[in-house]
């Protein structure tokens, strides 16, 4: 079977979302992985939007998680004010981010590169709702092209906060206990947690790839224990991925970098 | 815990509630002119915050005449601000900026010279997060100076930001005190609205509903003016009620380029022509000449985008009129 890293990584993503979850997301990836689990094996999946689109019945890909196809045929055109109170109060189950620096602790950086906050080597957008989601839902999953530069000993800043310094660090900070990192998916491979540590660990390496090829794109020390292989995009997913999910492949049809 | 951030507006609620006793609430016509509005109710130095969602329901004639009329010094909520972040900063309006997310234009890109202002130090910054700055503005709505949040602890984002750890009295739980954010000007773009200033907005508020009800002056730009009558047959109808309202003006497909909900969808090209004239600097100050300075109007600038051709383009687009299997 014939696919690129996009589409093995978005549908690698669907299978997390079991039916009855709530999922947030944003555009992109994350968006095609809830749509494809809403339309494979998850129809009651509930997907929201930040800016207050709740269960909408998404007709195509949204370009901003506040445009109006975020509100198609929805169950509830909300606030943002509706949708992080949600969260706050335990409603949600998923949320999909990712960053331009991750660490072995899954901490997250999409506010600067450098080494002083007031002199930016280069300034991104900020938090955003990444935060939010990151503090509050009880998993987050990573999505992200695997490299030495993104996956990284120590963010530059952390945007948002994975298990920070390890374990019982979340708690400590006063973030809500059993919340925090789940999974990172990325073009090579799916990563997890260690339990004890909260460190990255290798849980399978997509067909093509080896360890090797992860490690050497990880710049921090992996935990390995037990390797499988990720089981493929299978056709059934490759079919509604791409003539229903995204038709116009305004995501498949973009390079994993 | 403290943030060492700066808080760029006002905190004291008794400050705001002598304000907000003097507003005048006479139901009197505030219909003006985008110019007149801008002109007389925005001040250089005023925090201004903007409506919807950064490329979604935004006022963008407001914001082009800004931008025009050279306003300088503004503080800056950069609540996902996107296309409204970017055209206040192509005219360097802003030097002080509560960042949630800016710069950005979601999956559409990070254009060049928007980036390059937030990098020159030009912009005093401090750190929010989206549920932050909804909340902070929620804080001012019920008139009290701070709310307890849940996010951000543990974070670089709470340590630049400017909130306080504070314990639960009852829990004994952290929280982090979020304070709250009274604009001097909102500026909201809406679906309805009568020459009161009731206003009705469609679909998902983002924030609007809190920003209204927490800022000293708003600003509505609307799609249609309707009748009273309108809202007091269906007071459901009523998003945002007059007595909150400063100025109201007509500005049909007042969003474009952004998508306005039920009504037309983003113009994707001319965004993406405008991320691309960033790329070079001579480039962009003719850009920014051509539709921006170099126009009377918003009607100016629609013409020169295609007018209601364009316009009849992107209403079938998000009507999702062409569809395959019908919409």
């Amino acid at each position: 079977m014939d696919y690129n890293p996009m589409e093995l990584m978005i549908c690698v993503a669907s299978r997390y979302l079991e039916d009855g979850a709530t999922v947030s997301v944003g555009t992109g990836i994350p968006c095609a992985a809830a749509m494809l689990a809403q339309r494979l094996h998850s129809p009651n999946l509930i997907i929201l939007f930040e800016a207050g689109g709740i269960a909408p019945l998404l007709p195509t890909m949204p370009i901003s998680v506040g445009d109006s196809r975020t509100m198609y045929k929805a169950i509830y055109t909300a606030s943002m004010g509706e949708v992080m109170e949600s969260l706050q109060r335990g409603m949600i189950d998923y949320c999909f981010l990712g960053g331009a620096q991750i660490d072995q602790y899954g901490n997250l950086n999409s506010t600067m590169i450098g080494e002083d906050y007031y002199h930016p080597k280069v300034r991104f957008p900020g938090s955003g709702g990444a935060n939010d989601f990151g503090s509050l839902a009880w998993k987050t999953i990573v999505v992200t092209p695997q490299s030495p530069r993104r996956f990284v000993p120590k963010v530059d800043f952390i945007t948002t906060p994975g298990f920070l310094d390890g374990p019982g660090a979340r708690e400590r900070a006063g973030l809500p206990p059993g919340t925090g990192p789940y999974k990172v998916i990325t073009n090579l491979a799916v990563l997890g947690y260690e339990e004890d540590s909260k460190r990255m660990m290798v849980e399978s390496v997509h067909p093509g790839f080896t360890l090797d090829d992860v490690k050497k794109n990880t710049g921090f020390e992996l935990i390995v224990k037990e390797i499988k292989t990720t089981l493929p995009p299978t056709e059934e997913e490759l079919k509604v991925l791409r003539e229903e999910v995204d038709p116009l492949k305004l995501v498949i049809g973009r390079e994993a970098k | 815990m403290e943030g060492r951030g700066r808080i760029f507006t006002e905190v004291d609620p008794d400050l705001l509630r002598h304000y907000f006793r003097g507003k005048p609430k006479k139901m009197v016509s505030k219909l003006t002119t985008v110019k007149e509005a801008v002109s007389s109710l925005i001040n250089d130095g005023d925090y201004i915050a903007v409506g919807g969602f950064g490329g979604v329901r935004i006022p963008t004639a407001v914001l082009h005449e800004i931008v025009r009329q050279g306003k300088k010094n503004l503080g800056f909520s950069g609540h996902t601000a996107t296309h409204d972040c970017q055209i206040l900063a192509a005219g360097k309006c802003f030097n002080r900026c509560d960042i949630a997310y800016v710069i950005g234009l979601e999956a559409r890109g990070i254009p060049k010279m928007t980036r390059k202002y937030f990098e020159s130090g030009e912009v005093e910054c401090t750190e929010w997060t989206n549920a932050a700055m909804t909340w902070r503005l929620k804080a001012a709505a019920m008139g009290v100076s701070f709310i307890p949040v849940r996010d951000m602890l543990g974070s670089d984002t709470a340590i630049y930001s400017g909130a306080k750890e504070i314990t639960c009295p009852f829990t004994g739980k952290k929280y982090l005190a979020v304070p709250a954010l009274f604009p001097d000007v909102a500026i909201i773009h809406v679906h309805e609205a009568d020459i009161y200033g009731n206003s009705e907005i469609k679909g998902i508020l983002v924030s609007d509903v809190e920003l209204a009800r927490a800022s000293k002056r708003v600003i509505i730009t609307c799609e249609r003016l309707v009748p009273t009558e309108a809202f007091r047959n269906n007071p459901q109808k009523t998003t945002i009620p007059y007595y909150l309202v400063d100025a109201v003006m007509e500005v049909p497909y007042g969003s474009y380029p952004g998508n306005m909900p039920y009504e037309y969808y983003s113009d994707e090209e001319h965004l993406a022509e405008w991320l691309q004239a960033e790329e070079d600097p001579e480039t962009y100050r003719a850009f920014l000449e051509k539709f921006i300075y170099g126009t009377q109007d918003f009607n100016e600038y629609l013409e020169l985008c295609g007018g209601l051709k364009k316009m009849q383009v992107l209403r079938r687009l998000e009507l999702l009129i062409d569809r395959e299997g019908g919409n």
